[in-house]
């Protein structure tokens, strides 16, 4: 039935956030990479990148953070999906998710016991994330 | 001369506008009781007959009609997340005139298509899914609603690559396919699906609630009367090419049973720090609170705004305002009549009933610090700037409080966050022409802004 061409991503800055640059170049990049993007903005809920994911039937979540308070907002984000039947949905994560002085791979840990399939520190170029989302969706090429 | 008669059939009274579209002034209006189950003629010729009276007698050019007759255009509508694609179908039945009986969203259960089958919509209408999107829900809706005996229309208006295979599934229904209402995020697209739904008002509806041998008297085509009012109110709003509307505006109805709501203005965000919310919402747009009417839904005002409330606005003290509601909600039919009482508790319930449609209408915003400063998210329309009010239903044209009711409509420093018209001129229908003069502007629209502008502002009130 699901014979759609493109990979559908839903993205945006999760939480208080309103750093609307970043999201802007991903929502360009991930086009430019042959994505069907749902960008969402800045100052996202949860709750709307649920809905969003569930109505464009999604292939992924990417969760931007910039402003240090990522990682209380991620939390039960994974929880939320499997509640609302985005069960196994990939959830992405990037930006400056969290702040202080921490190793990222602690960063990285705690983000995966989350649920979080892949996260990615701060200076991250857009096409890792694009290798890491075709690694994740099984994509050619 | 050239006499032009309006007609609305109601569900209790049919109301007659005649109306001389080459001096553009009314010739008169009368009101009759409507006896619609049997047969509209009675209440038409009663109609006449009292308009005949204060008119004199008047060849008429030509006749239009819309109606609200039988309960008015019924809907049910499913859709997949509540404030996505189930948002979106209400946005467009209602902006097409209809009453929204049924709003399901996610997959139907078998208890609610006993409830579809219970509630007898005119029509059915299914979406869910943005383009490309999910379809998993709007087939399995569509499968749920193949199993019910094909006594209404269904109009297909979901995720484009379902449409065909729900149509297949729907083969024993009467089917109709409109594009997306929401074919991607932040696009809201549903004049077609509004288009078809007038459409399938004419074609059955018209019939089936025992309208067509007054259809046979009629120049042209029918419509719901809300249709009417919206067209009426687009029209005041935008104005024609010779002559200028007014602009942004507010107009609310008051009813026995419900309120209705209609903004004309696009309401997006007014500053750079603020941040937008939600589906987009039509330019012109309706909404019904079913729970908000001076009689039949007196309970319903009182619950949204306190008894205590209604007590401070009348005057009254609580147990004696809870007594005549009581006593209100046996007899519908009692209006103040100048005892007053009744005149302050009116006066209470009409500027609740004001206060509460047209804060569930407009939008809301939220401040919330963020690290660049004060940022504002904002949800629905932003009406503050809007400089016109319209008002019109029995409660606030049969009384000397209707400035002071209307006023109810406009920003509260209670309710800051409420993005209602900061300041702004109260118009009044006084005779009730919207729906007659939303019909005109099909054929003459600019004789029917013109008189609209006229009879609203006569009876207005600056801010």
């Amino acid at each position: 039935m699901e014979n759609r061409e493109k990979k559908v991503l839903v993205i945006g800055v999760i939480g208080a956030d309103v750093h609307a640059v970043g999201n802007k170049i991903l929502y360009h990049a991930f086009t430019e990479a042959g994505f069907e993007v749902v960008n969402l903005g800045v100052m996202v809920s949860q709750e709307e990148y649920i809905a969003a994911a569930i109505e464009s039937n999604a292939d992924a979540i990417v969760v931007s953070s910039l402003y240090g308070q990522g990682e209380l907002d991620c939390r039960g984000l994974r929880e939320k999906c499997d509640e609302a039947g985005l069960k196994g949905i990939p959830l992405v994560v990037g930006g400056n998710i969290v702040i202080g002085k921490q190793t990222f791979e602690d960063v990285e840990k705690r983000f995966k016991d989350m649920g979080f399939d892949r996260a990615f520190p701060p200076g991250t170029a857009p096409e890792t994330t694009i290798e890491a989302l075709r690694e994740l969706l099984h994509m050619e090429g | 001369m050239k006499p032009i008669l309006l007609i609305d059939f109601g569900s209790t009274y049919t109301k007659l506008t005649a109306v001389d579209v080459e001096e553009e002034r009314i010739l008169g209006t009368a009101q009759s009781f409507t006896t619609i189950q049997t047969d509209v003629g009675d209440g038409l010729a009663k109609g006449l007959k009292l308009l005949e009276e204060k008119t004199g007698k008047l060849e008429y050019a030509e006749t239009y009609a819309c109606s609200s007759a039988a309960g008015g255009l019924r809907m049910v509508t499913s859709g997949l997340v509540p404030e996505l694609t189930s948002e979106a179908a209400k946005l467009a039945s209602l902006g097409a005139g209809a009453k929204v009986v049924g709003l399901y969203s996610f997959q139907l259960t078998e208890d609610d298509l006993d409830e579809i089958q219970a509630l007898k919509p005119d029509i059915f209408l299914l979406v869910g899914g943005t383009d490309g999107g999910n379809s998993e829900c709007i087939l399995h809706n569509a499968r749920m609603l193949a199993t019910l005996p094909p006594n209404f229309p269904i109009i297909i208006a979901g995720n484009r690559s379902a449409a065909r295979e729900c149509a297949r599934i729907l083969s024993k229904h009467p089917v109709h396919i409109c594009p997306n209402v929401l074919p991607k995020f932040g696009t809201l697209n549903i004049e077609p699906t509004q288009q078809k739904i007038r459409d399938i008002f004419l074609e059955r509806i018209v019939q089936a609630k025992g309208l067509s041998k007054a259809a046979e008297l009629l120049d042209d085509i029918m419509m719901p009367t809300p249709s009417a009012v919206l067209q009426a109110m687009e029209l005041l709003s935008k104005g024609t090419e010779n002559e200028s509307g007014i602009g942004d505006l507010v107009a609310v109805d008051v009813g026995g049973a419900t309120t209705d709501v209609y903004s004309m203005a696009d309401g997006m965000p007014e500053s750079m720090n603020t941040v937008f919310k939600g589906i987009p919402e039509p330019f012109s747009k309706r909404t019904v609170e079913g729970d908000i009417g001076m009689r039949y839904s007196i309970r319903g005002i009182v619950e949204a705004v306190g008894i205590r409330r209604i007590a401070s606005l009348s005057g009254l003290t609580e147990e004696r305002a809870e007594e005549l509601i009581s006593y209100l909600s046996d007899h519908k039919d009692l209006v103040p009549d100048g005892n007053p009482e009744l005149t302050a508790l009116d006066y209470a319930l009409a500027s609740g009933a004001v206060e509460t449609a047209v804060a569930r209408h407009a939008g809301t915003m939220e401040e919330t610090y963020t690290l660049m400063g004060l940022t504002y998210v904002q949800t629905g329309k932003n009406l503050t700037h809007v400089k016109k009010i319209i008002v019109t239903g029995g409660s606030l044209i049969r009384t000397e409080n209707t400035d002071k009711i209307a006023r109810h409509a406009q920003y509260s420093p209670a309710q800051p966050m409420s993005l209602r018209p900061k300041a702004a001129d109260v118009w009044v229908d006084r005779s009730y022409i919207l729906a007659a003069m939303g019909l005109l502007s099909g054929h003459y629209p600019d004789a029917a802004l013109r008189i609209m502008k006229k009879e609203l502002e006569k009876h207005g009130y600056s801010q």
